[in-house]
């Protein structure tokens, strides 16, 4: 039985830039570890058996399910996660467009759709369509269709390309 | 070019920024100090007596703080009226595997779930349901004490005009069989819920529900608390689809936790238990049988459902009476007949999904009409364009058809996707099917019975010009918020950005009904636009005298209020309210919205009205592999009439999320359950519930058609569920173009596919789906004269020598 008196584990790890320190029980997985010891409640979980992507991260730049990851798996790592995207008080380019054309309606799968997408443009900046699609295809989004998606990535990759 | 500064722009949403940057808060994402976890202990048999239940070692277990049975909560709930059926925790039997029994509350999520294990229920187990036929084949043991008759909770049984004489004057009569499965709204977020209670005897429930007004009342009823001292807010829902629309055992069940252990009690339901609160599409059994002249004029129909609606109640008497009810709103029908039955079964409870009992009639209707066409030798597009309602008019079961612009639709979606070019002349595993379909742009008349407002707004002005614009409707991400900030900002000339939006909260915010049948961006928006009048009027009186112009020059526009003659004499917008409160004080209005008074006045008529219909047309392409029956769709053409846009990009949005949602149904979705007596729910997680992704999502090709109607605000009607209803249909007769077998049955799956074109192969008929109707004791009808029979809405008397009944 898993009890809350289990003895904490302290790692250290950078966490959207920041070199941080977190205390938390052993078996917490990353992503209880970044919402409930870190409070960023950014990650969401649609499932927490690694099936609908919602709580994607990117650890070490490459997106991972949090749900999967002991947070033990962390120590030395760099973690990034919605609340790293905005940076000086302005959004990341896909931040932009998802708001400006419409890509996030419930808005709760919307960090993990942003989170895979910077790790595909920075991987490949200018993806098909098809090759997004590829690269969400992990992650399950119940509102849009996707197409507002593709199409908020594909205007981010060409903004991004033009700077 | 439009008149309008703001309507109909593709403007970001005012939540948008939250959304992108994860700064929303979900309901799981609250937490307060000294927070409790509860959690619910479930049934693990379908259908049993509780013969006991021991809480002691649960009790007992450091951390535990509270356990809860269902003596606790006596009293019964539900969504309507009618069907108070479900409690907090089962009282004396359990109907469903899923069906709540216990809750514990403890100081972590991990003792509340080992407290679960020493609670020791022994259950003496009844005879199961797992089918509607079953149901309808066995009235004993009944799953509820309660219903029309034996395991049917619901019958119906009404007639606009002798349906039977006119399928007799008919041409063709043709008879058919579908079937519908049920399907989940699988929103990505799990409900949560919290609650808090104050020694001051005040309670708080955050929780995402779609219906914050009819939770409040709820708890004020279970937990018998003044309603005055419940406080409820809706946190944005993380995804609703309707499944989010009943007031549920866990919102209770933590609120009852908060007030005997003085502490915040939480609760975030695992996957596996969003498949127990379900509340989704009813499985749906249908006949249908109509005449029709040679040109294709349908003379009369006869419809019948069944619906398989699970262990409760839930919205079941409306879902059942909204198979029947919007046959008429598309095609011409002089005289109908609709009977319709719903089943208990010990499933999890089925309720309203996206379309809300209107899916299944629809999909039955529009591959039915593929086939008269056919016989008749007429192109389906053709021979919808000639039956169409015409606009402004009343249908036989007395709805009242506002703006109608179906014929547009088909004719872009026939235009743009090549239809002529392309029906029955494609190769052999290619074909596009076409279905069209409308929807209400809410619902006519309140859930439970009251003549007050359906939706109200109040409107606050700061003399810094700000305006804060409460209201009770919920945003579950069809942007309901931006809705009210978009026409307050077109009324009085400012930017919707300069507006805050404050929603969902019962302390805060006047009533709204809920985010459901599609009612929010007509309700909320009319009484949106009434507000902002009444607040333009008082502004543009002291305006008027500040500036010395007539009242009827001043222009509100770019946050200013001049002088349409000449623009350089005004003020800001700020310097308005404040020359306004300077003479009357502070400046706040109120905007209400009631719908108009229904036509109908037959007992049933409650369910169909509406102030407005949204029409949809569909076409869809799909490739069928004929050796392994797999459909892939490419590409969806779709054109619909939302009367007026209010956001374009939103429009298409819901649109788009519409074709995926019902792409999903009709190639995949299903609630499946393990038979044989046990009724296990066989997927309930989101790897195995088939759901589109990425790679199955479909082109889409979206027109949008603007034709006002007069009852909505700015002529605006729904879009959140209409164009759903035609994807199912329009797959099913595509599928029959390309390989000429008929799949009257959804998902069409693969093996369906492959069975349909073995047994055409055999040379028996090309076709997969159900071939019988049970026979159901079906009430004496309940007769109302159509309109042009010079009807007034009112049902016959029903007489002693009231004619034997055909069926």
């Amino acid at each position: 039985m898993l009890t809350s008196n289990e003895a904490k584990v302290k790692i250290a790890l950078t966490v959207n830039g920041d070199a941080t320190e977190v205390a938390f029980a052993p078996h917490k997985t990353l992503l209880e570890v970044l919402r409930e010891d870190l409070g960023l409640t950014g990650t969401k979980h649609g499932c927490e058996l690694g099936e609908c992507g919602t709580c994607t991260v990117l650890l070490d730049g490459t997106p991972v399910l949090s749900c999967l990851v002991l947070g033990l798996a962390c120590t030395g790592r760099a973690v990034r996660t919605v609340e790293g995207m905005a940076r000086g008080g302005k959004l990341h380019p896909l931040q932009e467009t998802f708001a400006d054309l419409g890509a996030a309606q419930c808005g709760y799968c919307t960090p993990a759709f942003l989170l895979a997408a910077e790790a595909l443009l920075e991987a490949n900046p200018r993806p098909t369509r098809d090759e997004i699609k590829d690269a969400l295809a992990g992650n399950l989004c119940r509102c849009t269709g996707y197409i507002k998606i593709y199409e908020a990535v594909e205007l981010a990759a060409a903004r991004m390309g033009r700077v | 070019m439009s008149e309008y500064r703001v309507i109909g722009k593709a403007l970001r949403k005012v939540d948008a920024v939250a959304k992108v940057t994860g700064a929303t808060r979900f309901a799981d994402d609250l937490s307060f100090p000294r927070m409790l976890y509860c959690k619910l202990l479930r049934s693990t048999q379908p259908h049993a007596r509780i013969v006991s239940i021991d809480v002691t070692a649960a009790r007992r277990l450091a951390g535990v703080l509270a356990v809860l049975v269902g003596r606790d909560l006596p009293i019964p709930f539900g969504i309507l009226p009618v069907s108070q059926d479900e409690h907090t925790l089962c009282l004396d039997k359990v109907r469903f595997i899923g069906d709540p029994v216990a809750a514990v509350a403890a100081t972590t999520e991990e003792t509340a779930t080992a407290a679960l294990d020493l609670i020791q229920v022994v259950y003496a187990p009844l005879k199961s349901f797992d089918s509607a036929e079953e149901a309808v084949a066995h009235p004993e043991p009944q799953i509820h004490d309660y219903g029309d008759s034996g395991n049917l909770h619901k019958l119906i049984d009404l007639e606009f005009g002798d349906a039977a004489a006119g399928i007799a004057a008919a041409d063709l009569v043709r008879e058919d069989f579908f079937f519908f499965e049920g399907s989940t709204h699988l929103p990505m977020e799990q409900h949560a819920a919290v609650a808090q209670w104050s020694p001051d005897s005040k309670l708080t429930l955050w929780t995402s529900t779609q219906t914050p007004h009819y939770v409040h009342r709820a708890l004020a009823k279970v937990l018998e608390l003044p309603a005055a001292r419940v406080r409820v807010i809706a946190t944005p829902n993380g995804g609703g689809f309707g499944g989010k629309s009943d007031p549920f055992n866990h919102e209770i069940a933590v609120a009852k936790l908060a007030m005997i252990t003085g502490r915040p009690v939480k609760i975030t339901l695992t996957r596996e238990e969003v498949f127990y609160c379900h509340r989704g599409r009813h499985p749906t059994l249908m006949w249908v049988r109509t005449g029709v002249k040679k040109d294709g004029a349908i003379t009369g129909m006869h419809f019948r459902s069944l619906l398989d609606g699970g262990a409760y109640g839930s919205y079941g008497v409306a879902s059942t009476y909204y198979t029947g009810a919007l046959q008429t709103v598309t095609y011409n029908v002089p005289r109908y007949h609709f009977q319709g039955a719903r089943a208990f079964t010990n499933k999890a409870p089925c309720g309203p999904k996206r379309g809300h009992g209107t899916p299944q009639p629809r999909f039955a209707l529009e591959v039915h009409l593929d086939k008269i066409a056919e016989q008749l030798g007429i192109d389906p597009a053709e021979l919808r364009l000639k039956t169409l309602v015409p606009p402004n008019s009343l249908t036989a079961n007395y709805l009242r058809v506002g703006s109608m612009g179906l014929g547009a639709c088909i004719a872009k979606v026939v235009e743009g996707s090549d239809w002529k070019g392309k029906f029955r002349k494609l190769p052999h595993g290619r074909g596009v099917g076409l279905a069209c379909s409308s929807y209400i742009s809410g619902a006519g008349l309140p859930i439970y019975w009251n003549n007050m407002p359906h939706s109200g707004v109040q409107l606050k002005c700061d003399r810094s010009g700000g305006v804060t614009v409460f209201c009770g409707s919920t945003e579950i991400g069809q942007g309901s918020d931006s809705i009210l900030a978009y026409i307050v900002a077109e009324v009085l000339g400012i930017d919707p950005f300069d507006i805050a939006v404050v929603t969902a909260d019962t302390d805060l915010t006047p009533v709204d009904l809920g985010s459901y049948s599609s009612r929010v961006t007509l309700m909320s928006g009319n009484a949106a636009l009434q507000a902002a009048e009444r607040a333009r009027q008082i502004l543009a009186v002291h305006a008027a005298k500040k500036l010395d112009v007539p009242l009827e020059r001043l222009t509100f526009a770019e946050g200013r209020v001049f002088d349409r003659k000449d623009r350089t004499r005004g003020i800001t917008f700020a310097e308005a309210v404040q020359c306004a409160e300077a003479a009357e004080g502070m400046i706040g209005t109120v905007g209400s919205y009631t719908p108009p008074p229904s036509a109908g006045r037959y007992r049933g008529a409650g369910v169909g009205p509406s102030p407005a219909y949204s029409y949809s047309a569909c076409v869809a392409a799909v490739d069928v592999d004929p050796e392994t029956g797999i459909v892939r769709v490419p590409t969806i053409w779709i054109a619909h009439d939302v009367g007026r846009s209010i956001n374009s990009a939103s429009v298409i949005g819901q649109v788009e999320g519409s074709i995926y949602m019902g792409l999903g149904e009709a190639l995949m979705e299903e609630m499946a359950y393990r038979g044989n007596r046990n009724v296990v729910h066989k997927i309930p997680s989101l790897l195995e519930y088939k759901s589109p992704t990425t790679l199955e999502m479909c082109d889409v090709v979206t027109y949008l058609i603007e034709d006002p109607d007069p009852n909505g605000p700015f002529g605006a009607k729904e879009v959140g569920q209409g164009p759903l209803l035609p994807v199912m249909p329009a797959v099913a007769n595509a599928v029959y173009d390309a390989v000429g077998v008929r799949v009257d049955e959804v998902p069409i799956t693969p093996e369906k596919v492959l069975k349909a074109l073995r047994s055409k192969a055999k040379g028996e008929e090309g076709r997969f789906g159900p071939t019988s109707f049970p026979d159901i004791s079906w009430p004496e009808p309940t007769r109302v004269p159509t309109p042009w029979e010079g009807g007034d809405g009112r049902a016959t008397p029903v007489t002693a020598a009231a004619p034997e009944r055909q069926h």
